[in-house]
């Protein structure tokens, strides 16, 4: 496209039927424990498709 | 829902219910608003060229669209009919009864427990939300028994749930070393049988470190989360020993060999910033300057009655710190210098999905906090507060109407939250935060969200601009 370049992302219509799994980690075990951030933590299930 | 933005010379769209994000040139950042009005939202192709053409046609002598010739803005018409097509622009939110159903099936599983080891800490820091660590009580150690009966209610409570996360929290739980260590054996000791795998963090704030400990923490701690504040004068005015001299000089060296042991990986060094120290990106530099690859500086949370809590008139130069530590970053990656800074970490690819995007943090279902006594909290920030006592390791969860609560909450129960782009990476933001600050968990801490706000804003351009480097190499 000229006007528009898209930056790789996951479709989040298509994660209601694969996600919900529930062994990622939880949002206050990373670091913070003073808010709560979860688009930085990855999808334990595309980890692991990923190091196979 | 669209959301538009500038930032870092970039023109960044973000198709905020699918996830997509474009960055666009400036006639389709004009025309991408402008379309919305006439885009469907239950017809199949949300947005058919003709229609489009249609609607360009109307607005044509806008002031915003004088300055592109005809060409131009059909072209670029054309392109967002495309993504409209594709999904990936004009998404509808098609999310609230999922997510509700999501939730209750939640309920069923503890997966994160955050044991407070010790209600009791060798610093005096000015802001701690555990009030020198004793949260409101009395100074006290989790005993090996407490301990032990905590990891047998998780194991009992995570259902099919394999990866199981504890945090050793405090106070400072450094000062209960040896109750870490036999926690960690136990747990390691049911892992065959419950086919269970344990997670465990360390959050210290690096007095007591050795370098036993710091052996003991690579071998077993999937995570260290090492408390320090930036610059020397900075981290010593608010972290000071019990008897006022500043800890800075004792924890940098230390921290420094936690950092360089893990091989530069999971761990964090983590400070908070606070009225006094508006100017934070300096301090995230010096970190960096220190060697320091994975840092989280993040705002203090504290009631406006608090002489270093953020204000209103803090706002305006808290954003602009942001930006100037997004330059920061991406200039040291340009140069091959990796650094993450916690808060402007996003994973665009393979971030979470969607239920756990919008169902909230997990805290008072999945996540519990326990006391040294062995009593349950929704999450380490209510501890001490009794109206949110659910019950404690020995006898379960009994406040099951907090539990409720707690899980019941998610972007689509609060109602500012509905309307906001972030919704999909803070998931409704800290519900103790939600709470302190307004009465309700279901309630929006303003100066959270926006600072929040920003963060997201600035991780997406990052990305961006790094993918504009990846694209020239």
């Amino acid at each position: 496209m000229k006007h528009i370049k898209t930056l790789n992302t996951r479709d989040y219509k298509k994660s209601m039927k694969t996600g919900g799994c529930g062994e990622c980690q939880t949002s206050c075990q990373s670091a913070c424990k003073t808010s709560c951030t979860v688009g930085n933590q990855s999808c334990e299930t595309l980890k692991k498709s990923e190091s196979r | 829902m669209v959301h538009l933005y500038k930032a870092g010379g970039y023109n960044i769209v973000l198709d905020v219910e699918s996830g997509a994000v474009h960055i666009v040139d400036d006639a389709a950042y004009e025309l991408i608003p402008l379309m919305e009005s006439v885009v469907s939202k239950t017809a199949d192709s949300p947005l058919p060229l003709q229609t489009a053409l249609d609607r360009l046609a109307q607005i044509r002598d806008e002031e915003a669209l004088k300055r592109f010739c005809d060409e131009e803005l059909r072209e670029a018409v054309e392109e967002i009919c495309e993504l409209a097509d594709a999904g990936a622009l004009y998404s509808p939110d098609v999310y609230e009864q999922y997510v509700s159903e999501f939730s209750k099936h939640r309920a069923m599983v503890v997966k994160a427990l955050c044991l407070h080891m010790a209600h009791d800490c060798n610093l005096s820091c000015e802001y701690c939300f555990a009030g020198e660590g004793v949260y409101k009580g009395e100074r006290a150690l989790m005993s090996y028994e407490v301990g032990k009966k905590a990891l047998d209610f998780l194991i009992e409570n995570s259902g099919s749930r394999r990866n199981l996360e504890v945090d050793f929290f405090g106070g400072e739980p450094l000062m209960n070393w040896q109750v870490v260590k036999d926690l960690v054996q136990y747990g390691r000791s049911r892992e065959k049988e419950t086919g269970k795998n344990f997670r465990f963090t360390l959050t210290t704030n690096g007095v007591l470190l050795n370098d036993e400990i710091i052996e003991f923490a690579n071998k077993e701690m999937a995570n260290v989360v090492c408390s320090i504040d930036g610059r020397k004068e900075i981290h010593d005015k608010k972290r000071p020993l019990r008897g006022g001299q500043g800890s800075y000089d004792i924890i940098l060296p230390k921290f420094k060999k936690v950092a360089t042991s893990r091989g530069q990986n999971n761990y964090y060094v983590r400070g908070t910033y606070t009225h006094d120290n508006t100017d934070f990106s300096e301090d995230v530099i010096h970190l960096m300057d220190e060697g320091f690859e994975q840092i989280s500086v993040e705002p203090v949370v504290a009631g406006p009655e608090e002489s270093y809590a953020i204000r209103d008139e803090d706002i305006p130069e808290l954003l602009k710190q942001y930006d100037l530590l997004a330059q920061e970053i991406i200039k040291r990656r340009k140069k091959g210098e990796f650094v993450n800074f916690f808060h402007f970490m996003i994973d665009l690819e393979q971030g979470p999905c969607v239920a756990k995007r919008l169902s909230g943090c997990g805290a008072g279902s999945e996540y519990l906090a326990v006391t040294p006594q062995g009593e349950l909290y929704p999450c380490h920030q209510f501890v001490g507060d009794e109206e949110f006592k659910m019950g404690d390791v020995y006898g379960g969860i009994e406040r099951q109407d907090i539990k409720e609560k707690f899980l019941s909450c998610n972007v689509y129960t609060k109602e500012k939250c509905r309307d906001c782009f972030a919704k999909f990476y803070c998931s409704g933001g800290c519900m103790a935060n939600a709470y302190n600050f307004t009465g309700d968990v279901n309630g929006n801490y303003e100066t959270g969200c926006i600072l929040q706000r920003k963060r997201i804003e600035c991780a997406i351009m990052i990305k961006a601009a790094l993918a504009d480097q990846e694209a020239e190499a």
